[in-house]
């Protein structure tokens, strides 16, 4: 076949054509099986790995809502990001009551962004847990965030951590607040973890920032949030919340 | 074309990929997924089966297809080829696990910038029948996961002080915290490197030693 | 016994100053002494143990390699025995043994024995062994004690006997039982840099601060100093190093004043010993003049960028090992004009 190329006239074009035509069809067919077998069961797990991440920092919820916050107000979103305004995940319990409200925010740590969830109580006007979803940081050092008992009592105390909106409601009473290892004094400080100063630093500045946008926008309209109606098919176990 | 080895399927066929021509230790191809998703041995055993999928699949498709394409298009052919298997791979890991796709981050999608599938392709399964094709990456993917296993078991034991997510010395063995960043990705492929060039070198001493020995 | 004076037939150079490399080596390891000694008597056997740790298994590896490579002993040369004592004074007091011996083994493995030996290695191979540290147990290599603690004689500084490959227990406790007053537990170095409180420089010239285990800037100095006398090693190393960092630091000192003047920059972190007994590495470091200084003044440099606006308080040992990288590089740069040549610089 090699002798044949080198003296044959070059390949017409049309066979080029149709062979790279078929083969892109080809391609494509398979591509979009694979894509309309696997839509579901991606998804699925999409909303498992949220739902999961939301119930672990809003304790005793079983149920979940979406809302995407704006200026103008509060309305129920899909689980897909809509432009403008900030997506929150509510969560209920089994009598659809808010237990707490699940907030992204995100801070620049020692090696990159540090992603979190975060949990806040409406109750207590305080954050309660974090969850981190994503970070690049020194394993051993900044990821000592994560298991860090100490750490973790910043948020775990009956007060958590304190994010009390001013009295206009245009922004937090006082900002959160990372501080050295050992010289916490007030409810909206948390101490950070010795070793991993900038990591603690990063939660601390992430959920500073995320809360000052979010709460003066979501405070106003908390009430409606607070109650949901339960259809009788979505029970507990099995709900998507959607 | 290609008549220099014999088209018969033999033992061969597969074994060669897997040892003497190994695709990373032996031929030092695919170092950028060798190096990056070798922080933990499940890591490397999901990179490894992706790569050997994408392999295997692609290499069929091509051989069957060897006498339609085209001399002047056949690379562009090839990456279709080879692109089309990878998102399947893709959509599969995501749907399998999205912890697991999530481990292995962009280096999925990058399997199609993967020198050995496509030097694979036109160096082999596009002059071969179907079934040595398709043996012949069964080798070479076997290789590459074998490879990839040897980074990741090491860097996973001494990284985290567990294998595949078992822990191995309990609570208080200390982590060697650099094994899973990227410098020791560099240190155990030298290591490994050096452990089989110095085995390869010592056999050949001896057997040189062998034939002095005989001709003396 | 002597053999009889040979008649020795050989190429140039044919005078030579009359040392070796095992004379430059043992006077080497002399002017380490009184460090070392120094800081036994700092932190008591605690050193003790980690100095012979570190100098036992740099020798035992450079063994191993000898065999593996088929070569004669080259313990006599105390190249490995420098690379120990060095490795040991730049690590924390408290550094488990376990991991000690595993920075002595990769120091000469992978800084020296993977390169071909001594003379061939473009890194300094104690800075190799403590990079990999710091990189695996970077909790380790970060917990300080405090100095002169009482009953430092007679018993171990906890973390000291950690068995192998396991965590190091939390001294915490230990250090507030046996500190003579606050231990802040941070190194001056990390105190100016996220606390902005200075230390005051007569503790750092004796050393009397929490830090890695040879870091008494007068000590070195004179100990340094004595090599410099002896020709031993080139002056031009460690001056223009200093110089560089004083410079520095006094510059930007005037651009913002809260920033840490030159003469904390000096004494503190491990500048005195990295300039004096690891930069000046005669393998590591180029041959001519010109280049010398400019390898210095590198240093000096990254050290002081490191600290002013790096992540991280100390950046003595990542500038070396960048300096020792530069140095095949500078060395090109800075060639003699070869005498009678015409231009610049004639390559071959």
């Amino acid at each position: 076949m090699k002798g044949q190329d080198a003296q044959a006239p070059a390949t017409p074009a049309l066979k080029m054509l149709i062979v790279l035509g078929g083969i892109a069809m080809l391609s494509g067919f398979l591509v979009v099986l694979v894509d309309q077998l696997t839509k579901p069961i991606i998804e699925a797990n999409q909303q498992r790995a949220i739902e999961r991440a939301v119930f672990k920092v809003v304790p005793g919820a079983t149920l979940r809502r979406n809302y995407l916050v704006t200026p103008e107000g509060v309305h129920p979103a899909g689980d897909v990001g809509s432009g403008n305004g900030i997506t929150v995940y509510g969560g209920y319990d089994d009598q659809g009551r808010l237990k707490g409200i699940a907030v992204n925010g995100a801070g620049m740590g020692y090696a990159g962004l540090v992603y979190l969830l975060y949990g806040y109580d409406p109750d207590c006007a305080c954050i309660r847990r974090f969850e981190v979803l994503k970070m690049t940081e020194t394993p051993g050092l900044g990821d000592k965030i994560i298991s860090d008992a100490g750490f973790q009592a910043n948020f775990i105390g009956p007060d958590g951590l304190s994010a009390r909106l001013n009295g206009a409601g245009t922004a937090l009473e006082n900002a959160i607040l990372t501080v050295k290892h050992g010289s916490k004094q007030h409810p909206w400080e948390i101490d950070a973890i010795s070793g991993a100063t900038i990591t603690s630093k990063a939660v601390g500045k992430a959920l500073n920032q995320s809360a000052q946008n979010l709460l003066p926008l979501l405070a106003p309209h908390l009430e409606q949030l607070k109650r949901i109606d339960i259809a009788p098919a979505e029970s507990p176990t099995n709900g998507k919340g959607e | 074309m290609g008549m220099n080895k014999s088209d018969d399927v033999t033992w061969d066929s597969f074994a060669e990929g897997l040892w003497r021509e190994n695709p990373v230790f032996v031929m030092l191809l695919g170092m950028c997924p060798v190096l990056a998703v070798t922080n933990s041995a499940i890591n490397a055993l999901a990179m490894g089966l992706a790569t050997t999928f994408v392999l295997m699949a692609s290499g069929l498709l091509i051989s069957l297809m060897r006498h339609l394409i085209p001399k002047q298009v056949r690379i562009a052919a090839f990456i279709v080829i080879i692109a089309t298997f990878v998102t399947v791979v893709d959509y599969s890991i995501q749907a399998i696990s999205l912890d697991l796709y999530n481990a292995l981050g962009a280096f999925i999608q990058l399997i199609v910038v993967n020198c050995i599938i496509l030097g694979r392709a036109e160096a082999y399964a596009s002059k071969r029948r179907p079934a040595l094709a398709l043996i012949s990456a069964l080798g070479m993917g076997a290789g590459f996961t074998f490879a990839l296993l040897c980074l990741g078991v090491v860097r996973e034991i001494l990284g985290a002080g567990a294998l595949f997510g078992f822990d191995l010395f309990g609570a208080n063995f200390e982590p060697w915290v650099v094994m899973v960043l990227p410098p020791g990705g560099f240190i155990i492929l030298g290591a490994w490197l050096l452990l089989f060039d110095w085995r390869k070198h010592r056999t050949q001493l001896r057997s040189l030693q062998e034939e002095r020995g005989r001709a003396g | 016994m002597k053999k009889k004076a040979q008649l020795e037939l050989r190429t140039s150079p044919h005078a030579h100053a009359g040392q070796d490399v095992v004379q430059i080596m043992r006077n080497v390891v002399w002017a380490t002494v009184p460090i070392a000694g120094f800081a036994v008597w700092q932190y008591g056997l605690s050193v003790l143990a980690l100095l012979l740790t570190a100098v036992l298994s740099c020798l035992l590896s450079e063994r191993l390699f000898n065999r593996l490579g088929l070569e004669p002993s080259t313990l006599g040369d105390w190249s490995a025995s420098i690379t120990g004592i060095l490795l040991a004074l730049t690590l924390p007091p408290g550094f488990p043994l376990w991991m000690t011996a595993v920075a002595g083994i990769i120091a000469i493995a992978m800084g020296k024995a993977l390169f071909g030996g001594l003379g061939m290695n473009p890194l300094n191979p104690a800075l190799v062994g403590r990079a990999f540290v710091q990189a695996a147990f970077p909790v380790a290599i970060t917990t300080w004690t405090p100095s002169l603690f009482n009953g430092r004689f007679t018993s171990f500084i906890p973390t000291t006997l950690t068995a192998p490959f396991q965590r190091p227990p939390a001294i915490t406790e230990w250090v507030q039982g046996v500190a003579v007053d606050s231990f802040a537990g941070a190194t001056p170095l990390a105190l100016m840099k996220f606390e902005h409180a200075a230390t005051p420089v007569t503790d750092l010239i004796l050393g009397a601060t929490a830090g890695s285990t040879g870091e008494s800037a007068l000590v070195i100095l004179v100990c340094g100093l004595y090599l410099a006398f002896r020709r031993m090693l080139d002056w031009r190393i460690p001056v223009s190093i200093m110089a560089a960092t004083a410079f520095l630091s006094w510059a930007y000192q005037l651009i913002e004043p809260t920033a840490p003047g030159p003469l904390f920059m000096l004494c503190s972190g491990g500048l005195m010993l990295g300039a004096w007994f690891m930069a000046s590495d005669m393998v590591g470091s180029p041959v001519t003049p010109l280049g010398v200084v400019i390898y210095g003044l590198l240093i000096g440099f990254i050290t002081v960028a490191v600290r002013l606006f790096g992540g991280l308080n100390e950046g003595v040992m990542y500038a070396i090992l960048l300096g020792n990288a530069a140095t095949p590089l500078i060395d090109q740069w800075t060639q003699p004009r070869v005498f009678g040549a015409d231009g610049r610089r004639k390559q071959a």
